[in-house]
């Protein structure tokens, strides 16, 4: 082994700002969703459609009012993001506008409640409190470190915000799932904010223990086992996840939680041996809640094989309804095929409950196919790419930390959502990040790129000219 | 609306949707190829072991020539008795704190000279425009200049000189 080892310093030849790249991206992200809008309206009514114009100004106004506050409060943040998350949350807006001009749907909606109101004026709104929200977070979050402070009240209102749901008179149960709460006309789902808090106690937990966590172990067959008492914090988070899952009925927020743990367990210490014991924990608990707990049965019953279980599960449960929703949306995938039916021109909306929230990714699969479907894959990993790069530039570990956390929390809720829609793993009802109608997604998630940003604008932003030399002026003059 | 045009705009919009994947990625090709890559070497330089054959770690025009010096070696001076091995880097002289060598010498310039290998391995010294000069032997530095082995170089009250 040579004991020089080299090594590397990596640093940015110059430090542009790239704000006019982003503006160009931004207009390419609003130009796309009108043009899907207008491919929408001349396949299903064969004209123009008649608020175009209305959405792509209301559209490139949110889009352009961010960007000139990013010129003006994140002058070197990451050019990409705002682009990428414009584009989704636009291509959102068409889909859920084009699944609320289903005939079928509106059919459906006039039985159960006797009016239809589309979602997508609402999603617009919500959008709009998105931006809002991503735009206060630029402005009166200067430095991001300012949140390292706030470390365990950020664990307490992540607890609090989990709890809620399942606080009697607030919180309602929804198909199984107790993940909303109702306040009046609004129902929240608390547990996409706490993706946001859960990530700055974690980032600001672990700078400080990971030394104890990374150092403190014994060698045992090639992985580095932790201390029993070093296992304190995973065992909690473990808990308080199997507790969600086996109060609230909901996989997904189970998952992402401990996933966000263990990913930044892992980055923080350098140990391989905290994923081996996280995914151990993860299937172990699954598997035993699984046993158990109806709820998390029809599922896994629906996965496994949807149509048998069709045909099998007893008529009016909650087993053949989630296996009637699996083989449709398995059945609109593929009818995709490769380049799909065209926008407007497919019957993703047979899937009926949820078809522009939980399982809004078989109508991209079924109208674009898997050409669209791969590139919206695409997109989701590029937000990710961007989020672990703005780690990597980071210069202090709580920004790292809270950079991986943010961006894994969003690549473990796409993966579980687009994993789910597509079969391969349980379904849960989680919301596609932008795309899917749900409020409480898009806000948090703005606000969650907004964060990002910041983080970026503070690992980019040049380091300040070092001070004048205070020796140089002290050299003294040898005179012969 | 015809069949050809819902195709037309089918297509389009997808070729759309991968044109601004491939502008994204192409935004992003800066941090593979934007950024310089620095080497810096190990401070342990003096603990590599010797490895048999011929593959020795060492780039070619870094090979030990024969009578090349290996060290450098302060003799007079406040840090006299400091060698420092000689592996092809530069080295600088000063009192600048990032110099290789820091004096602390009320003589010498913050960046006063550098030391370094030219493409045969031949080490050259330079003076950086230090106020009081450098000098080699009894000379004053004007361009760079070879150092001859043992050959005494003075920066203010510091002697320096290159041994085998």
């Amino acid at each position: 082994m040579s004991a020089v080892t080299n090594t590397t310093t990596i640093g940015a030849i110059d430090a542009p700002s790239r704000r006019n790249t982003e503006l160009m991206l931004l207009g390419f992200a609003v130009a796309i969703p009108v043009f899907a809008y207008l491919n929408v309206g001349l396949a299903l009514d064969g004209e123009v459609p008649t608020g175009m114009l209305g959405y792509g100004l209301g559209l490139g106004l949110l889009a352009g009012i961010a960007h000139l506050l990013v010129r003006r409060f994140a002058k070197y943040s990451d050019p990409l993001l705002l682009p990428l998350a414009t584009l989704l949350n636009g291509l959102g807006l068409v889909l859920i506008w084009r699944l609320d001009q289903s005939p079928r749907l509106i059919a459906d909606s006039m039985r159960q409640y006797g009016s239809h109101a589309g979602d997508a004026p609402k999603q617009l709104m919500y959008s709009a409190i998105g931006v809002a929200l991503f735009l206060l977070v630029l402005v009166f979050l200067k430095d991001h470190r300012v949140l390292q402070r706030y470390t365990y009240i950020s664990m307490f209102v992540a607890i609090v915000l989990l709890l809620l749901p399942l606080v009697p008179g607030l919180g309602t149960d929804s198909f199984g799932a107790k993940i909303w709460i109702r306040i009046g006309p609004f129902s929240i789902q608390p547990g996409e904010f706490a993706k946001i808090v859960l990530a700055v106690f974690f980032a600001g937990y672990l700078m400080v223990k990971r030394d104890a966590l990374a150092l403190a172990s014994r060698r045992f067959m090639g992985l580095y086992l932790p201390r029993g008492r070093d296992l304190g914090p995973i065992l909690t988070i473990w808990a308080l996840s199997l507790a969600i899952l086996v109060f609230e009925n909901d996989l997904g927020t189970s998952l992402l939680f401990f996933g966000m743990f263990v990913v930044l367990l892992y980055v923080a210490t350098e140990r391989t041996s905290w994923i081996v014991m996280g995914l151990l924990m993860a299937v172990g608990g699954a598997v035993v809640v699984g046993s158990f707990a109806t709820h998390v049965q029809s599922r896994v019953a629906a996965w496994l094989d949807p149509f048998e279980c069709l045909k099998t599960a007893p008529e009016g449960t909650n087993m053949a309804w989630a296996c009637d929703q699996m083989t449709q949306v398995l059945m609109s995938f593929g009818s995709g095929g490769t380049i799909g039916t065209g926008l407007g021109q497919g019957n993703s909306d047979l899937i009926k409950f949820a078809v522009n929230s939980d399982f809004i990714f078989a109508t991209v699969g079924e109208e674009l196919g898997l050409a669209g479907a791969m590139a919206f894959i695409l997109l989701y990993g590029l937000i990710v790419e961007r989020g672990l790069r703005t780690a990597l530039a980071a210069r202090d570990p709580f920004g790292k930390l809270l950079a991986t956390g943010l961006s894994g929390a969003f690549a473990l809720q796409v993966f579980v959502v687009a994993g789910g829609v597509m079969g391969l793993i349980p379904l849960t009802g989680m919301t596609m990040p932008f795309l899917a109608y749900g409020g409480s997604s898009v806000i948090a998630n703005w606000a969650l790129i907004a964060i990002l940003l910041r983080i970026s604008d503070t690992a980019r932003r040049p380091a300040p000219a070092p001070a004048p030399n205070p020796d140089a002026e002290m050299t003294q003059v040898v005179r012969p | 609306m015809s069949e050809l045009t819902l195709t037309v705009m089918r297509l389009g919009f997808l070729a759309v949707l991968w044109l601004f994947v491939i502008v994204a990625v192409q935004v992003i090709r800066s941090d593979l190829f934007g950024t310089r890559v620095t080497q810096r070497g190990s401070r342990r330089e003096g603990a590599r072991p010797q490895q048999g054959g011929r593959q020795g770690a060492a780039p070619p025009q870094q090979r030990q020539r024969r009578g090349a010096p290996t060290k450098l070696v302060v003799s007079e001076g406040t840090l006299t008795g400091t060698t420092v091995a000689l592996q092809g880097q530069t080295i600088t002289l000063g009192r600048a704190h990032d110099s290789t060598i820091v004096l602390d010498d009320d003589y010498a310039s913050s960046r006063h000279a550098r030391i370094y290998p030219d493409r045969d391995g031949q080490w050259i010294v330079e003076d950086l425009g230090s106020t009081n000069g450098t000098y080699l032997d009894r000379t004053r530095l004007t361009t760079p200049t070879p150092i001859p082995l043992g050959a005494p170089i003075r920066i203010g009250k510091t002697v320096i000189e290159l041994r085998k």
